[in-house]
């Protein structure tokens, strides 16, 4: 990627955006992750958001001018090194299909495959967890097979049940709690993705390797 | 200790919300009316943060555990304490054992009920405020129930009564256009300033969403995942655009047409169901000098609340 194709803007009157253009990859989140801990050292700001190839800062109005912090942004960018986190591998459970995994079915269609091609598609790849973001917990998984991107849902469901696995566009990724998304759900996991009363809350970090399982009850 | 006799149908713990966790996906949370939190804890002479009692709907009825001041503020619901009035927008006494009592809103959709002390819940990553999706800060991560008694703060000094006359409420919401603005057309661009757009039903603390003509966008294309934040007005493809507000997820997808300033997000949280909203575009100057405005009225309101006895609307 180069340098150019980063742009820089703002977002409100309090929160500035450093953003990389589709596809995304993991060589730019590194570098999103350098910039974040770049912008931890400098310290003063509310947040600091990474997201898919993209970054947000949030800013406090009355100490921060948001144009000087974009040029900040611009500036550490240009010096943006690779991190590298600490790599750890995760194996989640997965029931696919049926109650579990109402899209299942849609996915398949929109991806001209069956159900069980979707869902050996989905357990052969590894995933990287790109950032944590949407609910507490929720993890970004980037490594999505190509083949089983499908758009999100024209109108967000009211409620999705906790554990839910789902793709929205060329992601995938677990809902930690009950609530309302608009992504295509698959399949369920009973693992606890997200506990306020543990230290770190959640159970997934940027730069963990993931593998879903298939349960042996697995539909279809 | 507030012992709740009759909940409504959402009242929650609230103070200013968890700020710096954005990162692992951890919401805001905190009052949708943010300026009557303030205006309650000040009147009382709280800490701005300590929390209150964010109320939805009612009926709604508490006793009082001890001797103290208590302050109403946002929609007026038509208080009486002990069948006496109660006025929103001021502080007044109470004794241990009466009941303040919340028929309902007569303007407005979020009443704050701020106590002297504040009501004393455990702190959940870094505040009081309860997050009702994810389950957990303020009592036990829900909406209050008949039954529920919660810790009150320590009594703090004996005040009279004192009242300050609230901004009023009117549906003009000023807004600055959102990274994804130019990718909608020209039509819809002109629709979002123009139309009158009505609050749905479904409308929530995460945001609320808005009817209207469907807003198009040109492009197809699915975007990267991107922070968001209170304010934010996004746009599904079904066209119809949701402002995001204090329990907003920290990420999301759809493009950002458009963000509500800070100082025009408490319109949007005491409008009701039904109510017709219009958005009004803005620079970054405007927000600021917004911004500016009301940090004025409040030194001043801050001056005669606790200088002298006249107090200018905030």
């Amino acid at each position: 990627m180069t340098h150019a194709a980063v742009h820089c803007h703002l977002l409100g009157e309090r929160a500035v955006v450093l953003s990389s253009p589709p596809p995304a990859t993991l060589a730019c989140q590194r570098r999103i992750w350098w910039l974040a801990d770049a912008l931890r050292t400098h310290g003063g700001f509310v947040d600091i958001v990474p997201a898919m190839n993209n970054l947000t800062v949030v800013l406090d109005p009355a100490r921060h001018d948001a144009e000087a912090v974009l040029d900040l942004l611009m500036t550490l960018w240009q010096q943006a090194g690779s991190a590298n986190p600490p790599q750890r591998r995760l194996d989640i459970p997965v029931r696919y299909g049926g109650e579990h995994g109402p899209d299942l079915a849609a996915v398949a269609a929109h991806c001209g495959l069956t159900e069980q091609e979707v869902i050996a598609r989905h357990c052969a790849a590894c995933y990287t967890v790109f950032f944590l973001g949407f609910q507490p917990g929720f993890a970004y998984l980037g490594g999505l097979p190509p083949a089983l991107a499908t758009p999100r849902r024209a109108e967000p469901r009211l409620t999705v049940p906790a554990g839910s696995v789902g793709i929205g566009g060329g992601q995938t990724g677990i809902y930690p709690a009950c609530s309302p998304g608009g992504w295509q759900l698959i399949g369920h996991t009973e693992l606890t993705l997200f506990d306020p009363q543990r230290e770190p809350p959640s159970l997934l970090r940027p730069g963990d390797r993931v593998r879903f399982q298939p349960l042996e009850d697995t539909h279809a | 200790m507030l012992e709740i006799i009759r909940p409504g149908i959402q009242t929650t713990v609230q103070d200013l919300g968890r700020h710096g966790r954005r990162h692992l996906g951890i919401a805001q949370n905190g009052a949708l009316d943010v300026p009557a939190l303030l205006l309650g804890n000040r009147l009382l002479g709280n800490a701005a943060n300590l929390a209150a009692l964010e109320i939805a709907l009612g009926p709604v009825e508490i006793r009082f555990g001890r001797d103290g001041c208590f302050a109403l503020t946002g929609a007026d619901f038509d208080a009486t304490l002990d069948g006496e009035p109660a006025w929103c927008g001021w502080r007044q006494p109470c004794r241990a054992g009466q009941v303040l009592r919340l028929a309902g809103a007569r303007h407005g959709m979020h009443a704050y009920l701020c106590v002297d002390g504040g009501i004393d819940m455990p702190l959940v990553l870094g505040a009081r405020a309860t997050d009702l999706k994810a389950g957990y800060g303020g009592h036990h991560g829900r909406a209050l129930q008949a039954g529920d008694r919660l810790p009150q703060g320590a009594a703090s000094q004996q005040l009279g009564r004192l009242g300050v006359r609230q901004r009023p409420w009117q549906p003009l919401l000023r807004a600055l256009p959102g990274p994804e603005y130019h990718e909608f057309d020209a039509a819809s661009r002109q629709a979002l300033w123009q139309q009158p757009w009505t609050v749905s039903p479904h409308s929530n603390r995460m945001g609320y969403r808005l009817q209207g003509t469907p807003l198009v966008r040109n492009h197809s294309g699915e975007l990267l995942s991107h922070a968001v934040l209170p304010g934010v007005v996004q746009v599904p493809p079904g066209g119809q655009p949701i402002v995001l507000l204090a329990d907003a997820q920290t990420t999301g997808g759809y493009p950002r047409i458009a963000s509500v300033i800070d100082a025009d997000l408490w319109l949007l949280a005491q409008a009701r169901p039904g109510s017709r909203l219009h958005f009004v575009e803005c620079d970054l100057a405007t927000a600021r000098a917004a911004r500016e405005l009301w940090l004025r009225d409040w030194r001043r309101f801050e001056l005669a609340a606790w200088g002298s006895g006249q107090l200018p609307a905030l």
